[in-house]
């Protein structure tokens, strides 16, 4: 990799278009777009469904959809909908913020490696190795038997996944730029470490970060469904994706509706990122998108 | 050759100790008494006490490190709090059924990822790339346990096509429980076989030796079997290890959610039923098989691909 600010200097000479009317124009990121926008307005309108989320109502369990209950009721009586949008706010929360705290850990260690001694980087390289060799659900589970079930151990699992790949990432980056002739030039005329990392590194670096961060949201919400459906994630009686899916597949018999409830708004939000991850980097990185 | 094996053993080896180091800083970061933390709260005190010797508690950090190491590469991985039987013996009684899932998964998988990344290769930028492009996307987003939830009630609950539960009795019976939980796992997999496939075919396609081939006037189909997909699937060795050992995390769900047994389905129940050291030997073992399927896949793509060994051991 030559310099990995190239190829998106090179589309923005060529195509003047504004960023999202590029995006819009193809029909996989307009596709993503809607399916994301309708997820963050439900949870944004959250508080404005007809019902309250907790409120029981056990004469009412089990029902199929009607015109007060859009989604029908849970086993104990409670409004579907109400808790799925309410759910949207948890996935979407924990997503993003465990993403970006996955960033900004990955980002200061591959910085590290990539810029400090040769020893630290084989250190560190190994620490990385050795967390991605242990399936993601099996560090979860270890995990959460030490530290019990809640949102942050959810948190922490998914900095400890997907952490060390934007490292990987970052440190590749840096040891390109690290003997690239501007960098040189930069500490020439002696600019310190903090300014080359802020000026120089960074806005290199993280335009290829953030695209595959958008793709990394729907895993990570997957994640926090996936313990929460394993009773080791958000606990009860807080609304979330993975518990309202666990509930419907205890009642499977006595009703659908709650596995619909459960498992649409998954797949909606991760067919959404994913769309927008794909037509992000076909859009803004090229160079990803040949791989 | 050698060297590069050497090497590549080498990496696994040390990658399975720094996990179990860590594994081990996990143990004792907890706040209170590792023991205690380590056997969880169904332990008995003789069986607390028994381990605190094992380890040696008393003695300084590095050394519990080691003794530690110890128990473990003699295949020690303690006893199943509740029954007493030794932790590796309950995890390789279910791994069988854990293994036959993945080999079902990957059935699935092979040979429709195969063939839509070769035709979607071949017919770049038509209909049927664009739309097998979005659809393997699609497959893969989806996490396999809502897949697997949709399966149990579209296929066995509503049209009772499949039995719902268990791993079945005899031949037949193993095989139709096998269907459901096989595909939740292996669907997402024809996605990324099909892209790597098809990412690599193109690379291929590129080379001089196609060019020159079909400058020969040899027939397309000839070129695209013999020249470049028997290059162009290597990667798809190396995803395929990748993949297996990943199935484990998916195998967990599809496990819990069409009650097969299995080591997802023992470490759900251990961690129920607070049987810690359940719960770290499952955890071992199924990195160490993560590691070693990898190693075998990069030793086999070393083998059938000069290339990728010289420039390692370069």
């Amino acid at each position: 990799m030559s310099s990995p600010a190239e190829p998106l200097a090179k589309t923005r000479r060529k195509a003047p278009k504004s960023a999202l009317a590029r995006l819009v124009s193809d029909p996989l990121g307009l596709a993503g777009l809607v399916l994301i926008v309708l997820t963050v307005s439900a949870a944004l309108l959250a508080d404005f469904a007809l019902w309250d989320p907790a409120k029981l109502n056990p004469v009412n369990r089990f029902m199929a959809p009607t015109g007060l209950h859009w989604l029908g009721t849970d086993n104990l009586g409670r409004d579907l909908f109400s808790r799925v949008v309410h759910g949207a706010r948890i996935a979407l929360a924990i997503s993003i913020g465990a993403t970006a705290l996955s960033l900004i850990v990955g980002l200061v260690l591959g910085i590290l490696a990539g810029f400090g001694p040769r020893w630290l980087d084989s250190v560190l390289l190994l620490v990385m190795d050795a967390m991605n060799s242990i399936p993601t659900v099996m560090l979860a589970l270890l995990l959460i038997t030490y530290t019990g079930p809640s949102l942050w151990a959810v948190v922490l699992v998914v900095v400890l996944v997907n952490g060390p790949g934007y490292a990987r990432i970052t440190r590749t980056h840096v040891l390109a730029l690290r003997s690239a002739d501007f960098i040189e030039a930069e500490r020439a005329i002696g600019a310190r470490f903090p300014r080359i990392v802020f000026f120089h590194v960074l806005p290199n670096i993280l335009g290829p970060l953030l695209i595959l961060a958008a793709m990394d949201i729907p895993i990570v919400i997957g994640i926090e469904a996936g313990l929460s459906f394993l009773g080791m994630g958000v606990r009860p009686p807080t609304p979330s994706w993975g518990t309202i899916l666990f509930d419907g597949f205890s009642y499977i018999r006595d009703s659908v509706w709650m596995v619909v409830a459960g498992g649409l708004p998954i797949v909606v939000t991760a067919l959404g990122f994913t769309f927008l991850g794909e037509a992000l980097r076909d859009t803004f990185d090229p160079k990803l998108a040949k791989r | 050759m050698l060297a590069y094996v050497a090497k590549r053993v080498t990496l696994a080896i040390i990658v399975i100790f720094t996990v179990i180091a860590a594994m081990f800083v996990m143990m004792h970061a907890v706040p209170g008494d590792p023991v205690r933390s380590a056997l969880g709260p169904r332990a008995s005190e003789a069986m607390i006490e028994a381990y605190r010797i094992k380890l040696g508690f008393d003695l300084p950090i590095w050394e519990q490190l080691l003794r530690y190491y110890g128990a473990i590469l003699r295949g020690d991985l303690g006893q199943d709090v509740i029954s007493g039987t030794p932790v590796l013996r309950v995890i390789l009684s279910q791994l069988p059924d854990t293994l036959m899932l993945i080999a079902g998964a990957m059935s699935v998988a092979v040979i429709p990822g195969i063939y839509l990344g070769v035709v979607a290769a071949s017919r770049r930028g038509g209909a049927f790339d664009r739309v097998s492009s979005v659809l393997a996307v699609s497959v893969m987003a989806v996490p396999s346990f809502v897949i697997a939830i949709y399966l149990l009630l579209i296929f066995s609950i509503s049209l009772g096509w499949f039995p719902a539960i268990g791993a079945g009795e005899g031949v037949a019976g193993k095989l139709q429980r096998l269907v459901l939980p096989s595909i939740a796992l292996g669907l997402a997999w024809i996605g990324y076989l099909s892209r790597i496939l098809r990412a690599s075919m193109l690379e291929v396609m590129a080379e001089n030796h196609v060019r020159t081939a079909r400058a020969f006037g040899i027939s397309r189909r000839k070129i695209m079997h013999d020249y470049v997909l028997r290059i162009a699937i290597l990667p798809t060795i190396t995803v395929l290890g990748m993949g297996i050992g990943q199935m484990i995390s998916g195998a967990v769900f599809a496990e819990i959610v069409f009650g097969r047994p299995g080591v997802g389905k023992l470490v759900y129940d251990a961690i129920a039923n607070r049987n810690y050291p359940i719960v770290t030997g499952t955890v071992l073992v199924t990195t160490t098989f993560f590691v070693l399927i990898g190693l075998i896949a990069d030793l086999l793509i070393a083998f059938l691909d000069p290339r990728v060994r010289n420039v390692i051991t370069r």
